[in-house]
């Protein structure tokens, strides 16, 4: 009896390994910023394409570098671009390059939870700055209470909420403060894992989100869509025409039309605190990185194929989701890019 | 009685009753533990749970059917792994070894069951994922194995040795050579206890975590063969509880309530074995 | 039955030194080699295993040296990591663990050796047993669901309104950090301390408990005074085991200690432990030395593991025997 159920055991695992292998799996890794995004994409892509899986997994735009430079996973995602050294590493590893594709555009807003403010605040890049340096520790404090008069701001302590784990949203957010706060700049830069001066750490976009939701008097930064779609309040910034702008799509539109016109070969572009009156000051792309190389045929024409399909119909679906559609002039690039991928 | 006698049997009143609390506590700490679970995962078990792939993010109606069966994967190569070694090695402890080998085998066992589970994942990401190129269901089946091993071996021994020596020497008396002694005459006589190590190492590696988080690594898909990342049980439960999520957190309390019912049916199942068993002096 | 297998090689030309191949025909020598080798395999393992971390940790070793334990800065944009934030945090959620699982983990163990009649001593052990199975993730769950907002809510604010003059509680409360993480290792770690112990002092020999009594002392008094003593080191390496375990704990503590590299006298700041930096930046440590340096921290937490795992054996063997030995007089 017990012979035969582990032969009848053992039959099963076989049948499983020979049943699963019909489809073709494709593993990715990286950002949390578009993780809604792509997991949407990926099941979508799915549904049209029986045979392809691509798996995802969102541990963060570093881990994406990472695991991508390693090898052990096909493609990555970031919002924080690769460096220089970055990229030389992977060159010097792999003998041939990685490319960025950027698929979507999105805002990092700050998102916080004041007991007895349901309003939107203000917030000034002075103000943004003061809070996570650690200087500016109440919420009543002049820097805040300045652009928010009629507000009834309590004195309790501010709780700051940042990234754990290494991410392209904190690149963003870094990049926007060092480029407004020249303290910033110095004591503590530019990067997906900084020595935050203060707060607590969340684990992903996720993480963030559910601390500030579940911690009264803090302050956080998310990209758009974890804000809106966990119902917290997220304020308006100051951009660098003086106007207070909310996040929105047509905001992040706003901010990326500079670059558009002026998109550099390798896609490598910073869109935080850019010119115009509309412009939201912390949007940015997020980007795939995608060897240049690929051994597996199968693999190499599974992805081409979803980028061309990312940056077609998957456009579409990037709107009801919060993240804005990429400029035409860059589609229109990337789409001559695609055949760079060998 | 003297006013002394009395406050000392006073205080031996008080502090034996204090320890009785204490127990009570640590009990009941247990049974808060599944009563809410219980109360939580029950509310949010269902159907889809159990049969349907995880919905993109955001979306509800997912459910962890991959997982599941991810970790069975995981578990079956771990077993795959672990017992026999810890079974052939405890054999070899306990019928063939001098004072020397044995010694340090024995050392070398306790050295791996001490070791943090995070550090078994870092050993197997180096030794399985690296080279591979690839997270795979293999890489978190060889972590969850290592750390089976040692239980395995330690425990087997022990029931091995157990078995009363004039078994031994009746086998050897009728002229069965020693291998034969151990298959057909020892082995079965410790087998219930055999069993409850095995079942005991497996309940604990269940519901590891850590060693899977870069092994394994996860998977929003059915994971095909051997050589491909899965999701597990408990990674799932990790990503979901902190998550923003209402319907995530749902679904992490069912995963839960399954894993934990689980690893207690196999705990109580292996202690009755063992007691219904042979009749093994307490160590 | 076996057939060519004389366990004497007497009858044959190569009496003494019969060849290993011959040898091989020998079932038992078969048995014997196959055996061994699993065995050996343990071993083989266990020496990788401290290998690999041995030298994946070579680049932190030669440029920061003993300074890695000093540091308190962990900064991967400019390479700069030191490990004191997380040896600290290790530290001090394992001894919070520690203050509270003690005494009720003795109490209880006392309870369960000496007071309860054998049924309900046996019932009760076998249910903390089972608190002893229940996985880290879990613990995890329920203290990011219920002690996070219980510490955040009504604790911390209780502490900080009593006790708030001691530095250890103060600051503001934001139901994570070093305390929340010790209690939910006490959780944790209480069903080691108790079943060790309460074999422990089930071993010490009748006679010592029944000279106290004959001698006029409390029942109380016989097991404070005698008993337990008796059994010291026994409970000290259950305190070790435990130790030990609190140490090496990763999901649990990651989920509720806050995630920040900081070193703070007050208990509601929040804090990190190495195994649970290593779960968060292992996947995307970029550049050798960052990753070479979670390894080095990984190779730390072995290191303490160990000792206290061997310490532990130790005590808790010379007790038993001590015991055993002195069992019959």
């Amino acid at each position: 009896m017990k012979r035969f159920a582990g032969l009848f055991l053992v039959v099963l695992c076989l049948a499983g390994i020979v049943w699963a292998d019909s489809a073709l799996s494709i593993n990715g890794a990286g950002a949390t910023f578009p993780y809604p995004m792509y997991s949407k994409w990926f099941d979508e892509y799915h549904k049209k394409n029986a045979n392809i899986q691509i798996n995802y997994q969102s541990i963060g735009s570093g881990g994406g570098i990472k695991q991508v430079t390693e090898g052990t996973v096909d493609f990555g995602a970031t919002d924080g671009p690769m460096n220089d050294e970055q990229i030389k590493a992977y060159q010097d590893k792999h003998g041939s390059g990685i490319l960025h594709f950027p698929t979507v555009m999105g805002a990092v807003v700050p998102t916080y939870n004041v007991p007895g403010v349901a309003k939107d605040l203000n917030f000034t890049p002075e103000a943004l700055a003061g809070i996570f340096l650690g200087k500016v520790t109440k919420w009543n404090d002049p820097l805040i209470a300045g652009a928010n008069k009629g507000v009834n701001l309590p004195a309790n302590d501010i709780v700051v909420v940042h990234r754990a784990d290494g991410s392209g949203t904190s690149y963003c957010w870094t990049d926007y403060l060092s480029k407004v706060s020249d303290e910033w700049k110095q004591k503590v830069g530019k990067g997906t894992s900084v020595n935050w001066p203060v707060g607590l750490g969340g684990k992903g976009n996720e993480g963030v989100t559910g601390t500030v939701k579940n911690t009264p008097n803090s302050i956080g930064y998310v990209e758009l869509i974890y804000a809106e779609s966990n119902k917290i309040p997220y304020g308006s910034v100051k951009n660098s025409a003086g106007a207070f702008v909310k996040a929105s799509l047509a905001a992040v539109s706003a901010a990326a039309a500079g670059a558009a016109k002026d998109m550099p070969e390798d896609f490598r572009v910073s869109i935080t605190d850019a010119p115009g009156n509309t412009s939201y000051p912390i949007s940015t792309f997020t980007w795939l990185l995608i060897p240049a190389k690929f051994s597996d045929a199968a693999k190499r024409n599974a992805i081409k194929g979803f980028v061309k399909w990312a940056l077609a119909d998957g456009q579409n679906y990037a709107e009801s989701l919060s993240y804005a559609k990429l400029p035409k002039e860059v589609v229109t690039k990337e789409l001559k890019a695609i055949d760079k991928i060998q | 009685m003297s006013s002394r006698l009395r406050w000392r049997k006073f205080v031996s009143g008080f502090m034996l009753t204090m320890t009785g609390v204490c127990a009570v506590v640590a009990v009941a700490v247990l049974f808060f533990i599944l009563g809410y679970l219980v109360y939580h995962g029950g509310a949010s078990i269902s159907w889809n749970f159990f049969t349907k792939l995880p919905a993109p993010v955001g979306e509800t109606g997912g459910g962890m059917a991959n997982a599941i069966v991810g970790s069975a994967k995981l578990l079956l190569l771990a077993t795959l792994i672990g017992v026999p070694i810890g079974f052939f090695g405890a054999i070899y402890l306990a019928e063939f070894s001098g004072g020397t080998i044995a010694f340090v085998v024995r050392y070398a066992a306790d050295l791996l069951n001490g070791v943090p589970s995070i550090v078994i994942g870092i050993f197997a990401y180096s030794l399985v994922v690296l080279p591979f190129k690839h997270f795979s269901t293999l890489a978190g089946g060889f972590a969850l194995g290592l750390m089976m091993i040692p239980i395995t071996l330690r425990s087997t021994e022990e029931f091995l040795r157990a078995v009363p020596g004039a078994l031994r020497e009746g086998a050897m008396a009728l002229g069965a050579s020693k291998w034969k002694t151990i298959s057909t005459v020892i082995v079965p006589a410790a087998y219930r206890g055999i069993l409850t190590a095995v079942l005991l190492a497996f309940a604990r590696v269940a519901g590891e975590t850590a060693p899977l988080l870069f092994t394994a690594f996860g998977n929003r898909f059915w994971s095909p063969g051997w050589n491909q990342p899965t999701a597990s049980l408990p990674v799932m439960i990790f990503t979901y509880a902190i998550a923003p999520y209402d319907d995530w957190h749902r679904q992490a309390w069912a995963a839960g309530l399954v894993l934990l019912g689980l690893i207690l049916v196999i705990n109580i199942v292996a202690r009755a074995i063992l007691s219904r068993g042979i009749a093994v002096p307490r160590s | 039955m076996a057939t060519s297998t004389t366990t004497v090689p007497s009858a044959g030309p190569v009496a003494g030194s019969r060849s290993f191949l011959s040898r091989l025909r020998n079932g038992d020598e078969i048995a014997r080699l196959i055996t061994f080798l699993f065995a050996a395999s343990v071993v083989l393992i266990t020496l990788l295993l401290v290998f690999e971390l041995w030298q994946g940790s070579v680049l932190p070793r030669h440029k920061f040296g003993f300074n890695f334990f000093r540091t308190s800065v962990w900064d991967p944009i400019f390479d700069q990591f030191g490990a004191l934030p997380f040896i600290y945090g290790t530290l001090v959620t394992a001894g919070v663990a520690l203050i509270i699982a003690v005494p009720l983990g003795i109490g209880a163990a006392i309870f369960l050796a000496e007071l309860a009649p054998a049924r309900i001593s046996d019932t009760l052990e076998f249910f903390i047993d089972l608190l002893a199975a229940v996985p880290s993730v879990i613990y995890g769950l329920l203290g990011v669901f219920i002690v996070v907002p219980l510490m955040r809510e009504y604790i911390q604010p209780g502490l900080k309104h009593s006790l708030g003059f001691l530095p250890l509680f103060q600051g503001p409360a934001y139901g994570v950090g070093f305390l929340t993480a010790g209690i939910v290792l006490a959780i944790m770690v209480i069903p080691y301390i108790i079943s060790v112990s309460r074999e422990v002092l089930l071993s010490v020999p009748r006679d010592q408990r029944e000279a106290a009594l004959s001698l006029g002392s409390t029942r109380w008094e016989a097991t404070w005074k005698v008993v337990v003593p008796f059994a010291r080191g026994g409970i000290m390496g259950s305190i070790f085991l435990a130790l030990a375990r609190a140490l090496g704990e990763t999901m649990a503590v990651t989920m509720v200690i806050g995630n920040t590299p900081t070193i703070s006298a007050s208990l509601f700041s929040p804090g990190y432990s190495i195994a649970a930096v290593i779960a968060n930046e292992f996947t995307e440590a970029t550049g050798d030395l960052y990753l070479q340096s979670l390894i080095e921290l990984g190779l730390v937490l072995f290191i303490l593991t160990f000792i206290l795992n061997g310490l532990a054996r130790l005590l808790i063997v010379a007790t038993s025997q001590r015991g055993a030995g002195m069992g019959h007089t």
